[in-house]
């Protein structure tokens, strides 16, 4: 295949991020200040055209770029995930940026730029396009983590996420050279034909190292240290964002690393997996319990999901990656919802983030706290909501796979995890009013209302989510 | 309709109400008096169109009946409805019980009376699914989800520690339930199917049997609940609403009974035996043990409340026997434990909603100025102590009937249950209604109004027809409890068939 065809083909969404955020650039410096509101919505559309290019484009399976590069159906599975995350995130920042005098052209355009990195990690097929496609994400979510640079939190979430993430970075390196020291090749294909029989020592010490690097991003215990500070400290877009898109994206190239490279020693990497699903339930339950700010708590709240979604992938098996890629959809779902709820708490024009800010919001605004406490509901994973069959199908496969210890770890973490999700319901529900919210902006009531209704009616028709997970998980075998 | 059948209009009839109610707007008297209207005639015509499916359904057979299937998650889980003998009486209670619980709150909801109308529908809806319900993970979906509503009416209209009491019965309930998830998946995994009516033909290892049985009885055990973890069911009753009560006492607890005859007793009749004396243990602990509680109660409605879960002791007793009456006996306890407990809240929420205390101390003499009352409040009471003649008694009798056929040991225990109830039962009525009235408080308390005694009429009328006459709820199970018994015994001959041949 030719490089334009692959690019006008297979890679049009990236081709057409790239571009267009080149374009951006060119307007920003141009019109300087005042280039905000305008590159904004262009970046909105640029997304949008790039979310049609992915429904309307190439259905068959491509190796791109020598190799470097996969398109098949699980990238592009995740790579709508990733987009229609960034979109929203950018829809909801617009105001919020605004008041808080953040209004610079350069955020949208960082927020594409790690949007671009996300879909060529998803896609990478060998360690350098791995480390290409993740580096390009991270760099451009250290800035926009620190994008509130006059404020010493931010400030101060930017520089830990970066000094973090940078560590993160170099671990996920060492393991990958140590990868192609034995394997010979940095091939994903190429690795898994090299590993035959028992693995030798380097390459069991770099798959740790990669797995390592890889939980950073996806901010699995014991790697998650980092979460609950940058969540709290970063502008509430930008924790929408880190909430949502990236960990699409982190969790997929683990699962593609896993299943394409290391497909004949599922025992070892089984083992770290079940691991870090483990301890990021349990941390996520346990810690979430003792918080009253909701950036934080939902910072918590996002380790545990995460090892939800390992579950899954601790499966090994087809039906695991499927459950796998149904929680990511419907986890991020329910994130864009939850922060558009907390891109809501604004009392006479300041941001406020404690928990306790919610109470009474139901006789305040019945609407919103019906859809928050919906929500909440979802997170915790009770029928009929969409998350009961984001648990559901991870669950399934776990005990399918015989690992009842690691399900059972799972329902009675989420049965502890429950009670915090069901704190946030009593403060709207059952308490005496706080001051009211100001009248929120139509894109965050927007997207509130149609990811509850979401979460609400899923289970009424939930063949396209879940077809197209099925259609993803088969392709990576 | 659309092409799905009844069972589908009776269950989903309830959420058109609540969308009809959520239309309405503003907070003025005329509103909220078409909203309680509207919840009103729903529940009603939900009740008539459940006597439709009574029509139509044939108590000659044992299959299930009126089913309707739908291609759902595609991967073997299936929209499927129906109903046997186990679930159409339950199904009748639900849709009978639900008007008088909004007819009860129909003066005594003070604030947000829209949505806790909607919070009531949507629970109906929840209530009828599970008893409906012929795929397992649909059956769970509509089990657990009845928590939110609940939790909601608790936690919104409830009493003084109503957020504890809302949270202990949510986290109770999941807990148990989350487990019956993972043998639900097990058992898919298994038979890669989830579909009710495939599982109940299939047989389950002997091995697999107990961890299953295991994973389902916590489920149904704190639904139900059993003695140890009964705990929350006295503060979520203590707190809840009068309507909620009534709904919870009267079907919620049910539930767990429904769950142990649907399906501990037939998928796993290996390991339902094998753990038959557990049960036995359990439910005789929770027949003595709870009712001395209830002696040294304070509060009507925790006393009620201890003295439902003594009644769901002799329910898990008799189910366990394995005998026609043991069972058939649990069934009717379960119908008309619907009425009479639903009634005894009823009866609290009466006193409760003029004097605001559900204080035993703060009430005495009620008889001198509340007769219509005292006759009403006797009944229930007659029929919560097992007085022949009321269905309260039909239930028990069997129940121990059976009990005794199985092991006379646990019907001599239980029986002492039958004694025990009848002295707190009747120290609460003494304490309530007879004695002198001087209390200053209770000096202008006036008797039922038209509305009470219309939510009373009809109970009592039932409580003493199926007391005098019990052949109709009997007659409705008895195809489906002997088929379910014929199957254990054929299970239990065709194992001595294998333990001779092993010889």
């Amino acid at each position: 295949m030719s490089f334009s065809t692959a690019l006008a083909h297979h890679f049009l969404p990236e081709t057409i991020l790239v571009l267009g955020v080149l374009a951006l650039i060119l307007i920003g410096a141009w019109r300087g200040t005042r280039a905000f509101g305008l590159v904004n919505e262009l970046a909105v559309g640029l997304i949008g055209l790039a979310i049609l290019a992915l429904f309307f484009g190439q259905t068959s399976e491509a190796s791109l770029f020598e190799g470097a590069f996969v398109d098949d159906a699980f990238a592009r599975f995740v790579k709508a995930l990733t987009l229609i995350g960034s979109l929203v995130t950018i829809l909801m920042s617009r105001d919020y940026l605004q008041r808080a005098r953040l209004g610079n052209f350069e955020f949208p355009v960082l927020v594409l730029l790690s949007t671009v990195g996300m879909l060529l990690l998803v896609s990478a097929d060998n360690l350098i396009a791995l480390y290409l496609g993740l580096e390009l994400m991270s760099l451009a979510l250290y800035v926009v983590a620190a994008f509130d640079r006059d404020d010493a939190r931010a400030s101060e979430a930017g520089l830990k996420y970066f000094v973090l993430g940078a560590l993160s970075s170099g671990m996920l390196l060492y393991g990958a050279s140590l990868l192609y020291g034995f394997a010979g090749t940095i091939s994903f294909d190429g690795i898994a034909k090299a590993i035959t029989g028992a693995p030798p020592l380097g390459v069991i010490f770099g798959l740790v190292f990669v797995l390592a690097g890889l939980a950073f991003k996806m901010s699995a215990a014991p790697f998650h240290m980092w979460t609950p500070d940058v969540y709290e400290g970063a502008p509430t877009p930008v924790t929408a964002f880190f909430a949502s898109a990236p960990k699409m994206a982190a969790v997929a190239i683990t699962a593609r690393i896993v299943f394409t490279a290391f497909p004949g020693i599922v025992g070892q990497w089984q083992q770290i997996v079940i691991f870090l699903a483990i301890a990021s339930m349990l941390l996520g339950a346990f810690a979430a319990i003792g918080q009253s700010n909701i950036k934080r708590l939902m910072a918590y709240s996002s380790i545990g999901h995460m090892g939800f979604a390992l579950v899954g992938l601790a499966a090994g098996s087809e039906a695991g990656v499927r459950g796998v890629a149904i929680y990511l959809a419907i986890y991020l779902v329910m994130t864009l919802g939850a922060f558009a709820a907390i891109l809501q708490m604004r009392v006479e024009g300041r941001p406020v983030e404690k928990i306790a800010d919610l109470s009474g919001l139901s006789r305040n605004n019945g609407l919103a706290a019906f859809f928050l406490a919906m929500l909440m509901f979802s997170l915790a994973g009770v029928p009929p909501l969409a998350g009961f069959f984001a648990k559901y199908y991870v669950l399934l496969a776990a005990v399918e796979a015989g690992l009842f210890p690691l399900a059972i770890v799972g329902v009675l973490a989420s049965a502890i995890s429950a009670f915090y999700y069901l704190r946030v319901v009593k403060v709207i529900y059952f308490d005496d009013p706080a001051p009211a919210f100001d009248q929120s902006p139509l894109s965050l009531r927007a997207v509130l209302a149609v990811s509850t209704l979401f979460l609400l009616g899923f289970w009424l028709y939930p063949a396209p989510v879940v077809e197209a997970a099925t259609a993803a998980a088969k392709s990576l075998f | 309709m659309f092409g799905f059948g009844i069972l589908t209009g009776l269950t989903f009839l309830p959420l058109v109400g609540a969308a009809f109610i959520l239309t309405l707007k503003g907070e003025s008297e005329a509103t909220l008096r078409n909203a309680k209207w509207a919840a009103l005639l729903t529940t009603i015509v939900v009740f008539l169109l459940s006597l439709v499916v009574w029509g139509r359904f044939d108590t000659a057979s044992a299959a299930f009946q009126l089913v309707e299937q739908k291609d759902w998650f595609g991967s073997g889980l299936t929209y499927k409805m129906g109903v046997d003998g186990f679930s159409i009486p339950f199904v009748l209670l639900t849709t009978f019980l639900t008007p008088f619980a909004i007819l009860a709150s129909w003066e005594s909801v003070k604030f947000r009376l829209k949505e806790y109308l909607v919070a009531f529908l949507v629970l109906e809806t929840l209530m009828i699914g599970v008893f409906c319900a012929l795929d397992l993970v649909l059956f769970y979906l509509f089990f657990e989800g009845g928590l939110i509503p609940m939790f909601l009416i608790i936690g919104i209209w409830g009493g003084k520690r109503r957020v504890y009491a809302s949270f202990k019965f949510f986290l109770y309930t999941l807990v148990g339930s989350l487990l019956m998830l993972i043998a639900i998946l097990a058992i898919y995994g298994k038979t890669g199917t989830t579909d009710i009516v495939i599982l109940l033909e299939t047989q389950f290892p002997p091995s697999m049997q107990t961890w299953l049985w295991l994973a389902f009885f916590a489920s149904f055990a704190v639904k139900m609940p059993m003695w140890p973890v009964h705990t929350w069911l006295p503060d979520a009753h203590v707190e809840a609403p009068t309507a909620g009560s009534v709904i919870l006492a009267a079907i919620l607890l049910k539930m767990g009974g429904y769950g142990f005859i649907r399906f501990s007793l037939p998928m796993f009749p290996d390991a339902s035996a094998y753990f038959a004396p557990l049960i036995y243990a359990l439910s005789v602990i929770a027949v003595i043990y709870t009712s001395l509680v209830a002696l040294v109660q304070e509060d009507i409605k925790k006393l009620i409340a201890y003295s439902s879960v003594a009644h769901m002791g002799f329910v898990t007793m008799g189910l366990f026997t394995l005998t026609p009456q043991g069972v058939q006996g649990a069934m009717f306890l379960m119908i008309s434990h619907g009425f009479v407990s639903g009634a005894l809240f009823l009866c609290v929420g009466v006193i409760y909603d003029r004097m605001h205390t559900r204080e035993i101390a703060a009430y005495g003499g009620l008889v001198n100025r509340m007769p219509l009352y005292a006759v009403t409040f006797m009944i229930f009471t007659m029929a919560n102590v097992g007085l022949p003649g009321t269905s309260g008694f039909v239930g028990e009798f069997l129940t121990l009937a059976g009990a005794f056929v199985a092991n006379s040991w646990v019907a001599l225990f239980a029986t002492t249950g039958v004694v025990l109830s009848a002295a707190y039962a009747l120290y609460l009525y003494r304490r309530v209604v007879f004695g002198p009235l001087d209390k200053p408080s209770l000096q202008s308390i006036s008797d039922l109004n038209a509305r009470e005694l219309v939510i009373f009429v009809p109970l009592i009328a039932l409580t003493i027809y199926y007391g005098v006459r019990p052949g109709p709820i009997l007659e409705a199970s008895a195809a489906s409890v002997a088929n379910l018994l014929q199957s254990h015994t054929a299970l239990a001959n065709a194992a001595k068939v294998v333990a001779q041949a092993v010889q």
